[in-house]
């Protein structure tokens, strides 16, 4: 008999005492009496606590207009005196428009050690979640594959309002479960010494988010 | 479970050993005190939390109770999206499938994200058996393993070390493993943490295999979730060619959907952030981006002998969040280490047993390890009777009777010479020679109950079920214990507590301390 059959069997005899085949529907079996949102907020509120929830977590977070995001975008780069920057190849051109930092493109082939010499990276999102301080990353062409959002030290992601929700049920909604997903708030970081804690053991050590609108 | 740590004495004797090392019980009390108090906190932002606490543990009951149709569910998911399934049925079988996986890419290395299922099998060991290294990433397991050590708590499993210890092994052991700890470090966080960074990253850059775990794996979809604060996981999950996910079979979710309730109770619960650092998820291997190769191995190892338990199933809805750690008074003073799994705490207390049936001495003993307070089922975020299981325990060590293992009916003997009776009276005994411990527990054991009304007679029902004595009504621990046991037991308390003051009233200027 394979392990399969084996485990199953196990399962179904360890069973024995739950009725089965009630045919009632999983919806009917779980009580989902919680919250679709915490509290009653406008629009502009949603944005501004996921702006103050990402501070709280130590990201850097800047608000800007469509029209002055390119200037914000190159000002980011200048001052964390970057010379390369990683761009994912949806990226829309005018964010970087405003900076002559030299592009890497994302490609299939490029090595985690090509990664690791690149200083910056730039991407859009997918979805942002105000209640957490999270932004979700699904791969898009925008935001390029997970792996350049990881290696470098330095991440810039742009948000735009009509991105932003206000919790977790609602991303989980808006999200493709089919493509990799990277949840991310704050940056990287660990308080496994004494529980001090220090940001950027693995991950980008630096998350500055721009929040447009 | 492929037994207990090597040599490891019954809990009551390791917990002695553990309560006399000051810096261990130091370093403890800071850790449970700190993160107890940021955890309310973050679990009161939520005014539904009682709601989210609910579904979760009906999500997980839902599941367990069908466990063999989402297996298979998630099994067709999972490889739909190209993903191959692996079934272990225990940890010898799946340290044999990891190992071949291994050895099909060619290579000798692999890096790994801390998980609890691969520390369960002692899946390190038997890759450096068949000459594969494993490379921990996580900051505290590295720790732990630099350190030839074993992790004592779920969250931390460093928090036995401080910092001068960490920069002692860093500087020692780091060299023998890759990358050299720089010149001169020094015991700051941040220079640790750098310090690790650059030898971990070395690693990671050219990994071409990553072992993980999950917390969770959605079955509708195939999708498997890993939550992380310092993005080892994601290193390890996105880096290398091939990821091998080794998974304890309880650890279903039916529906995306349900990722709602766990995505807002886990980090809450367990390291008391709104949201941890870095939850990745991925649905078998997508193109150009991550693994191209995608394994999941789904284990048994004492799970379905656990769901064959009416009363002990209930452990398997388990999140691994820690939280019931941290308010254990008994884990405060004893550490993780006392309990001799790789579950320590009051979950562990329930789970060991289970999954490694209570043959051993420290499994015997470990449904003793606890005052049965009641604070460790307070704050379980799916809501395990964590003290019923540890009664319902007590009661199998004692009588005996019907159990499952490894897939088969047995009938269990009762403990010999009443081993399991002089456990429960070395634990007790220790539980009195540390009064503040005792006041904790019973402090949240009465609000546990006025909260709770039906858990604490259970507790009692059994008791006195398996003592031979009238029912007994819901009442503290220490009470019932003085009255039945009083000659001995009453000396040791008015002789530990200090002239015999009525707990009660030293109970009342604890409150702060809580
Ligand atoms: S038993 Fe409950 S509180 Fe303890 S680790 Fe598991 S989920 Fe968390």
């Amino acid at each position: 008999m394979s392990s399969r059959e084996r485990i199953l069997g196990r399962v179904r005899r360890a069973l024995a005492d739950v009725p089965r085949g009630d045919g009632a529907p999983y919806e009917r079996a779980v009580t989902r009496d919680y919250l679709r949102e915490h509290g009653d907020r406008t629009p502009a509120q949603t944005l501004d606590l996921l702006a103050e929830n990402l501070a709280d977590y130590r990201a850097i977070v800047h608000r800007t207009d469509a029209g002055h995001l390119a200037e914000v975008v190159a000002g980011l780069l200048v001052s964390r005196g970057s010379s390369s920057v990683l761009v994912p190849p949806g990226l829309d051109e005018s964010w970087l428009a405003g900076s002559d930092v030299r592009r890497v493109a994302d490609r299939a082939e490029s090595t985690p050690h090509e990664l690791d010499r690149v200083d910056s990276v730039v991407t859009a999102c997918a979805v942002a979640v105000a209640e957490t301080g999270t932004i979700v990353l699904d791969g898009s062409p925008d935001q390029g594959r997970r792996r350049i959002t990881l290696v470098p030290d330095h991440h810039i992601c742009v948000v735009r309002a009509a991105q932003v929700v206000p919790s977790v049920p609602y991303a989980l909604e808006r999200l493709d479960p089919a493509r990799p997903l990277t949840w991310i708030s704050g940056p990287s970081a660990t308080s496994d010494i004494e529980l001090d804690r220090v940001e950027g053991v693995h991950g980008p050590r630096v998350l500055e988010v721009v929040l447009v609108g | 479970m492929s037994g207990t740590f090597v040599g490891m004495p019954a809990f009551p004797q390791a917990a002695r050993e553990a309560v006399r090392d000051t810096t261990l019980r130091g370093n403890l009390r800071h850790a449970t005190h700190t993160i107890r108090a940021k955890r309310a906190k973050a679990v009161a932002e939520l005014s539904d939390w009682a709601q989210l606490r609910e579904a979760g543990k009906r999500i997980k009951d839902h599941t367990l109770h069908h466990l063999d149709e989402y297996l298979v569910r998630l099994e067709e998911s999972v490889t739909a999206a190209g993903g191959t399934v692996h079934w272990a049925a225990d940890a010898t079988e799946a340290n044999r499938i990891v190992t071949a996986l291994v050895k099909e890419t060619g290579e000798s290395e692999v890096v790994k994200v801390k998980s609890m299922a691969t520390q369960e099998i002692e899946l390190n060991e038997a890759l450096e058996a068949a000459g594969i290294r494993a490379y921990e990433t996580d900051l505290a397991e590295l720790i732990v393993q630099l350190g030839k050590d074993r992790p004592s708590h779920i969250l931390v499993p460093a928090i036995h070390r401080n910092r001068g210890e960490i920069r002692d092994i860093f500087a020692r052991e780091m060299s023998g493993w890759g990358r050299p700890a720089p010149e001169g470090l020094t015991d700051t966080p941040a220079e640790l943490a750098e310090a690790a960074r650059l030898h971990l990253r070395e690693k990671f850059l050219r990994a071409k295999v990553g072992i993980s775990g999950a917390n969770f794996m959605v079955a509708e979809t195939g999708t498997l979730v890993v939550v992380e604060s310092e993005g080892n996981g994601r290193m390890c999950l996105t880096l290398p060619e091939t990821l091998i996910s080794v998974v304890g079979i309880e650890k279903i979710v039916p529906t995306w959907q349900d990722l709602e309730v766990f995505l807002q109770t886990l980090p809450r619960s367990s390291t008391a952030e709104r949201m941890n650092p870095y939850t990745s998820t991925w649905t078998g291997t997508t193109d150009a981006d991550g693994p191209r190769a995608f394994h999941l191995v789904l284990l048994d190892n004492g799970r379905t002998d656990t769901l064959a338990d009416e009363v002990g199933r209930q452990a398997l809805r388990c999140i691994r969040c820690s939280a019931c750690l941290n308010v254990c008074p008994v884990y405060e003073r004893a550490g993780g280490h006392a309990y001799g799994s790789v579950y320590p705490g009051p979950i562990g207390a329930i789970l060991s047993p289970q999954l490694r049936g209570t043959a051993s001495e420290i499994d015997a003993s470990l449904p003793y390890a606890s005052s049965l307070c009641g604070a460790c089922y307070e704050v379980c975020p799916v809501a395990i009777d964590i003290p019923e299981v540890l009664v319902h325990l007590r009661e199998r060590v004692v009588e005996g009777g019907q159990a499952v293992r490894d897939g088969n009916k047995v009938v269990l003997q009762p403990v010999k010479g009443h081993a399991a009776e002089r456990a429960a009276m070395r634990a007790a005994r220790w539980a009195f020679s540390h009064p503040g411990a005792l006041r904790t527990g019973q402090r949240l054991a009465s609000r546990t109950r006025r909260l709770h009304p039906r858990t604490l007679p259970g507790p009692g029902r059994a008791w006195s079920g398996t003592r031979d004595l009238p029912a007994v009504p819901a009442e503290p621990f220490r009470d019932w214990w003085q009255r039945t046991h009083g000659r001995g037991g009453s000396a040791a308390v008015s002789t530990t507590t200090g002239a015999g003051t009525p707990a009660k009233d030293k109970a009342e200027d604890k409150d702060g301390d809580r």
